[in-house]
């Protein structure tokens, strides 16, 4: 049995260039993690009680551990100065999801843009290119060589990738990465406000869907993360049920008699989908798009939680 | 360490007697060891929860785009172009299931919900009122499906019959090729030609699920060659495999006179019935897998490019993990049961078949006190599904 919101140790943290960690994550018990698709991102709960947003960038074939790569924020805004000051190996991290609004999709040819610490979704990506035997190339822009991640990794590589530092290169020169717009090229951005701006503007005559972007904001979430018990409502007989910070919801609620089917125990499978009447949910699941969080009117208590005091589930 | 001996078994397990009641063959299977070497196909196997379970998660290791049937696709051709759901691997599983996980997710069902209890409603009334007693295979288990499923894909309504010995032929074709595959060799062509028109984009209506996977084409999450396979998944998968589930709980209710008493009493324990039965019977009994590597399984290797039987029925009957497997318990949690698969190829529409299910249970369970077989039942062998070709029954 998985620990309730799936908390993970940290069991590597390495330097990969200045200003970004890259933490090294697996299960406390050696478990095999949720399954992933280039392009996913993790909520990390850090234990300071933020939560953050981060992309995977390790290898999917790995089933036991998890790569995220950290920039430190200049404002020293507190997620990532947590991460860089404070986190240590052998700490452990609430984690939520694996979620995918960027996903690979299929195609003959690809054109990978990444700016700054916007390489963390696409390396996974660039890895899957190359295993389907795509034609690919990746522009691979920032401020200096030595503030770039991974360089090390994509020079294997080779002339696929270009490394193109500002401070000796200039701006990226995107009509000419890009070329003349024509059909058959996934086009995938990630990187700061600036650059998607200025790709999505090169980008108005290529064929509709072409490009892709991730805005890549790490994202604070709206409440803090509880570790206290909150109480389960259960509309349908009117019990509650208090769930403590060491179990599931839907381990408590199965306990006070409820039966609620599930499967995969990993907020992955949606079996255990439930109506949720009030409240607001800590919602770790790797289904829900930011919206359908949002609307707080489901969840799955197999990971997710609850940020109020209270939950009333339809039960 | 000494190398323990590998177990054998020079059983059948696709001969008509372990397919008639396959549960001693895989009680000895269990008992066996984590992994036995079956001597008659030259294919390892697997019958204990824990480690079926844990090979069905782990699609680095048993990969399923060499055929989850005995033939190995690295070594033969396939008779079908492979599905790009059941017979994938990541990368190239990834965008399809993204796709037709997103169709087929709970949320989305909902719209359907409505209609599909009214269509079940009217198909138990209408057939209430020809009298008390009929054969729940044809007059329920096909019926209500191919009434509803075929209709969310969009497909036309002529030929629909069609789907039935596709399914039938498509889940014997994953086993050797034996008498069970010859019979239906000469229709395949046939039928496979029909499933494959249906699957194009200018025959399906314009707001079911294959409109959807071709539109999702549109957006480019899909290719345009991807999307006519994505659709012949819901029809290949989505239908046969729903009339044997459906037939299983049918027949799991109606022998256990207690259990439908307390489904009556509680009408909302339908699902949990649903999912119980297919823990119990396990419409689909097994899937093959192919070692990526060599893989160890206790104190076998199992080598690189060899195949793995994964006994999902023998699992689903381990009492390792299930306390009295052989019961039908509506009190029973049979959550984490592998009648779906487990891991990124779990049954894509198992919610489709769950929410088919509650629809045609509750609208039963609210018409009808008792019921009962009402005369001998039959099996039908089929490679890989448990299947009945008949179950006369009587209600009260």
């Amino acid at each position: 049995m998985t620990d309730p919101g799936d908390a993970l140790r940290v069991t590597a943290k390495d330097v990969v260039a200045d200003g970004v960690v890259v933490l090294t994550l697996a299960h406390p018990s050696g478990a095999r993690l949720a399954d992933w698709t280039p392009g996913a991102h993790v909520d990390l709960h850090l234990p300071e009680g933020t939560t953050r947003q981060y992309s995977l960038c390790g290898d999917r074939f790995d089933a036991h551990t998890y790569r995220v790569g950290v920039l430190r924020e200049p404002a020293g805004r507190g997620g990532s100065a947590y991460v860089h000051d404070v986190l240590a190996v052998g700490d452990t991290v609430g984690v939520g999801g694996p979620r995918n609004h960027f996903p690979l999709v299929p195609s003959e040819r690809y054109l990978f843009v990444a700016g700054g610490i916007g390489i963390t979704p696409l390396l996974p990506m660039v890895r899957q290119a190359d295993l389907l035997g795509a034609d690919w190339t990746l522009v691979y822009g920032g401020r200096r060589r030595g503030s770039m991640a991974f360089l090390d990794e994509l020079q294997s590589h080779g002339d696929r990738v270009h490394v193109l530092p500002e401070d000796r290169h200039g701006r990226l020169d995107l009509p000419r990465w890009l070329g003349e717009p024509c059909d058959g090229v996934a086009i995938y951005c990630c990187g700061p406000g600036p650059l998607l701006d200025a790709v999505e503007s090169a980008c108005a005559g290529w064929p509709e869907h072409a490009l892709r972007t991730e805005r890549f904001v790490a994202r604070e979430q709206g409440a803090p993360v509880r570790d206290r018990p909150f109480d389960v409502v259960l509309a349908r007989t009117g019990a509650t049920v208090t769930v403590g910070p060491d179990r599931t919801v839907l381990d408590a609620v199965r306990d006070a008699g409820v039966d609620v089917l599930s499967s995969c125990r990993q907020g992955t499978c949606g079996t255990c989908e439930t109506d949720v009447l009030e409240g607001t949910p800590d919602h770790r699941d790797s289904l829900l798009g930011d919206d359908e969080r949002a609307a707080n009117d489901c969840m799955f208590p197999c990971v997710s939680r609850s940020c109020s005091d209270r939950l009333v589930l339809d039960l | 360490m000494t190398a323990t001996l590998l177990p054998t078994s020079d059983a059948d397990p696709f001969g008509p007697e372990i397919l008639e009641d396959p549960l001693p063959f895989h009680a000895d299977l269990r008992d066996a060891g984590p992994v036995v070497h079956l001597s008659r196909y030259d294919v390892y196997a697997m019958g204990r929860y824990e480690h079926v379970h844990a090979a069905l998660r782990d699609w680095q290791g048993f990969q399923s785009g060499a055929g989850v049937g005995l033939s190995n696709f690295r070594t033969e051709p396939p008779w079908r172009p492979p599905s790009l759901l059941l017979e994938s691997d990541p990368p190239r599983h990834d965008a399809p299931r993204r796709v037709l996980a997103g169709i087929l997710a709970p949320r989305e069902l909902r719209r359907l919900r409505e209609g599909w209890s009214a269509v079940a409603d009217e198909l138990v009334d209408a057939l209430l009122a020809a009298g008390d007693e009929f054969d729940a295979v044809p007059a329920l288990a096909e019926a209500f499906p191919l009434r509803v499923f075929p209709d969310a894909v969009g497909i036309p309504a002529e030929g629909r019959e069609n789907l039935l010995p596709y399914g039938d032929f498509l889940f014997n074709a994953f086993g050797p090729h034996n008498d069970l595959v010859a019979a239906a060799a000469h229709r395949a062509p046939e039928l496979g030609a029909w499933v494959n028109a249906r699957c194009a984009r200018d025959v399906l209506a314009p707001d079911g699920f294959g409109a959807r996977i071709w539109a999702a084409a549109d957006r480019g999450e899909i290719t345009a060659e991807q999307a006519p396979l994505v659709v012949r998944s819901l029809l290949s998968a989505g239908v046969d495999t729903t009339v044997q589930a459906l037939a299983t709980v049918l027949h799991a209710l109606a022998t256990h006179p207690e259990q439908w008493r307390r489904l009556r009493a509680a009408p909302q324990l339908a699902r949990v019935a649903f999912d119980e039965a297919i823990r119990w019977g396990s419409p689909v009994q097994t899937f093959f897998r192919t070692a990526t590597t060599d893989v160890r399984v206790g104190d076998t290797v199992v080598p690189d490019g060899r195949k793995i039987l994964m006994f999902l029925a023998s699992a689903n009957h381990d009492p390792r993990r299930w306390t009295d497997p052989g019961a039908f318990d509506l009190s029973r949690d049979p959550s984490g049961h592998l009648g779906f698969g487990f891991g990124i190829h779990q049954c894509v529409g198992q919610h489709v078949a769950r929410l088919e299910a509650e629809c045609l249970l509750t609208a039963l369970a609210r018409r009808v006190e008792t019921i009962e077989i009402a005369g001998p039942t039959r099996r039908h062998h089929n490679n890989t599904m448990r299947a009945w070709g008949s179950l006369p029954m009587r209600v009260g």
